[in-house]
């Protein structure tokens, strides 16, 4: 708690990094659905999916920061 | 760190009860529920193909009724058309009968009055000969009083008699 | 909506007063109140159940709480006994020659004086027994099993032979049902193979949506944190890698071992990635369920904490219009993660069990 420790700073970093990749995938989905509304089902899933694998990376920073205290 | 450190006890004792659990579900849930509502979709696309298919009968019979509507507007027009034709022919029968009739009648008044005309023609005529024969004698009686004027006579009919 | 409101609001002021009230505690012992020490306390297991603490006329501090069994396994002998022996961690249970304490929620075998030896980082290095205790989460874990067992076993009762319109909780249930089977599951698998994780599918996601939902009863018997456990997650996800993996079909494992079509110097890069990838989808499955659900706990608690590190009245509107918001929130978040798990599951199963038609 005292201080800012490097590991923070990293995880900043990280969910920095993850938070845009994953609001690419939005856009992008969003783009998508609003240039085919038919098939948005499909390509919500496959946003969800895409999302969680970044998501799974940003954990595993998280997980990694947590263990190193 | 606490947090990420699983605890023997409740993996345990998670594993067993959501073990039984997917079990129990498996048994007593799922597969009634899944089952009744696949039942259910089959039921409800059955229904539908049977509501189609009743729907297409339907039309069909429509179309036959109307086929025998208009069949049987078409035979009825046929028979009033026919039955006219018949009056008509009957009509026209009896019509070129009566005419035949008249004129039969007519053609022999016309040959009776012609006979007639004929025969009143032919009595006229010899009623006109025998006038005229008695006119004649009577002429003859007086012209032949004297001699001569026989004479010239019968040489005038010599001289025209041809003895060829 | 208006009564799911006033309920939500009531439940708000309720946990309220209990952090107050805790607050009051830790003034009645003369420390600091200090929101670590609650949260952690919130998040983490616990063997007893508690109901309700609060201050009492007299000052004192009372502490309502349901003992719950304790099961330890120790050299070849099982102990069992409630937990309230242990009078929140002061007495020594002493079970034929061995003496076991609890100190941070954690049970360790102690000598005669109950002594707990901790190293530098204040760790106990004292012997701990195989500790199948019944605790506040098995406990918990068991509540959500009695009302998934009630809702789906009573309204697969309702579906008789006979076709008939959904009604009741049934018409509730049976969209959700009809969801996984048909996005989650057919969407991943295929209309053939889905049938057979089906029921796996459809009780991981209602296992996980309705113990996120209790844990968001911010009183008793709620308010506990059983999928942002890790010990749950654990479970769950290595189900899903056992699923996973056991249902592999030639192509997949040919895929991973082999990965055809790909140059051999490639290969050696792609082969080990691919075997650690193995194993770290079901590892990310894990940690994504228990990191989102205690970021929610956490996060409300915070909020909350914030009235008691401030010590001021004025900020707890705020903290309580925030909360609410954050409530809504985590009333997504409990849902959406539980589709995720499943979702995910169904995916890793529909990679694995795909055959290629050539």
């Amino acid at each position: 708690m005292e201080g800012i420790s490097l590991t923070a700073v990293g995880l900043g970093f990280i969910v920095m990094g993850a938070g845009y990749g994953i609001g690419r995938i939005g856009q992008g989905a969003m783009e998508a659905m609003g240039r085919q509304p038919e098939i948005s089902s499909k390509i919500q899933t496959a946003m969800i999916i895409a999302a969680a694998l970044i998501e799974g990376l940003a954990l595993f920073a998280i997980v990694i920061a947590f263990m190193k205290g | 760190m606490g947090l990420l450190s699983p605890d023997p006890g409740l993996v345990f004792w998670t594993f067993i009860t959501f073990g039984l659990l997917v079990f129990v579900l498996g048994k007593f849930a799922w597969k009634p529920i899944l089952h009744a509502i696949k039942v259910r979709e089959e039921t409800i696309q059955v229904s539908l193909e049977l509501a189609a298919k009743a729907r297409e009968e339907v039309a069909v019979l429509e179309t036959t009724r109307a086929d025998l509507i208009n069949q049987t507007k078409v035979e009825c027009d046929g028979l009033i058309k026919a039955a006219r034709e018949i009056k008509e022919n009957m009509l026209n029968e009896a019509k070129g009968k009566a005419q035949e009739e008249a004129n039969k009648i007519i053609a022999n008044s016309r040959l009776q009055i012609e006979r007639e005309k004929n025969e009143a023609i032919q009595s006229l005529k010899s009623q006109v000969a025998i006038l005229s024969l008695d006119i004649a004698r009577k002429l003859l009686e007086q012209e032949l009083e004297t001699t001569d004027k026989q004479k010239a006579i019968i040489d005038r009919y010599l001289n025209e008699v041809n003895f060829n | 909506m208006n009564h799911l409101l006033k309920i939500l609001f009531i439940a708000i002021l309720f946990s309220f007063n209990h952090y107050a009230v805790a607050e009051e505690n830790a003034e009645g012992h003369n420390t600091a109140f200090d929101p670590l020490v609650m949260i952690a306390h919130h998040i983490s297991d616990s063997h007893e159940w508690q109901v309700i603490s609060y201050t009492n006329s007299h000052g004192e501090p009372v502490s309502i709480s349901i003992p719950l069994p304790v099961i330890i396994f120790y050299k070849g002998q099982l102990h069992g006994f409630m937990s309230s022996a242990f009078a929140h961690g002061k007495a020594i249970v002493k079970k034929g020659t061995t003496n076991f304490k609890l100190y941070h929620n954690k049970i360790y075998v102690t000598d005669e004086e109950g002594r707990i030896a901790l190293d530098e980082e204040n760790h106990p290095i004292n012997e701990q027994p195989l500790d199948l205790s019944i605790t506040k989460n098995v406990a918990s874990m068991w509540l959500s099993i009695v009302l998934i067992l009630w809702l789906f076993i009573s309204s697969a009762r309702k579906y008789t032979t006979i076709p008939s319109k959904p009604s009741g909780k049934q018409s509730f249930l049976e969209p959700l049902i009809l969801f996984i089977r048909d996005d989650v599951a057919i969407m991943q698998i295929g209309k053939e193979k889905a049938d057979k994780y089906l029921p796996y599918l459809l009780t991981l996601f209602f296992f996980i949506w309705i113990n996120n939902l209790i844990g968001l009863v911010p009183f008793f018997p709620g308010a506990s944190n059983l999928t942002g456990n890790i010990s749950v997650t654990l479970v769950l996800s290595v189900l899903t890698f056992l699923i996973t993996s056991f249902s592999g079909s030639k192509t997949y494992w040919k895929h991973i071992l082999l990965a055809p079509g790909v140059p051999g110097w490639v290969k050696i890069f792609l082969v080990p990635v691919e075997l650690v990838g193995i194993f770290t989808k079901p590892f990310a499955l894990m940690i994504r369920l228990l990191a989102n659900i205690t970021a929610g706990h956490i996060i409300i608690l915070s909020l909350f904490a914030i009235v008691f590190v401030m010590k001021s009245y004025y900020i707890a509107p705020v903290s309580i219009l925030m909360g609410l918001v954050m409530y809504l929130l985590e009333f997504l978040v409990a849902a959406l993660q539980a589709y995720i798990f499943t979702l995910l599951t169904a995916l890793f199963i529909g990679m694995a069990v795909h055959e290629e038609e050539h």
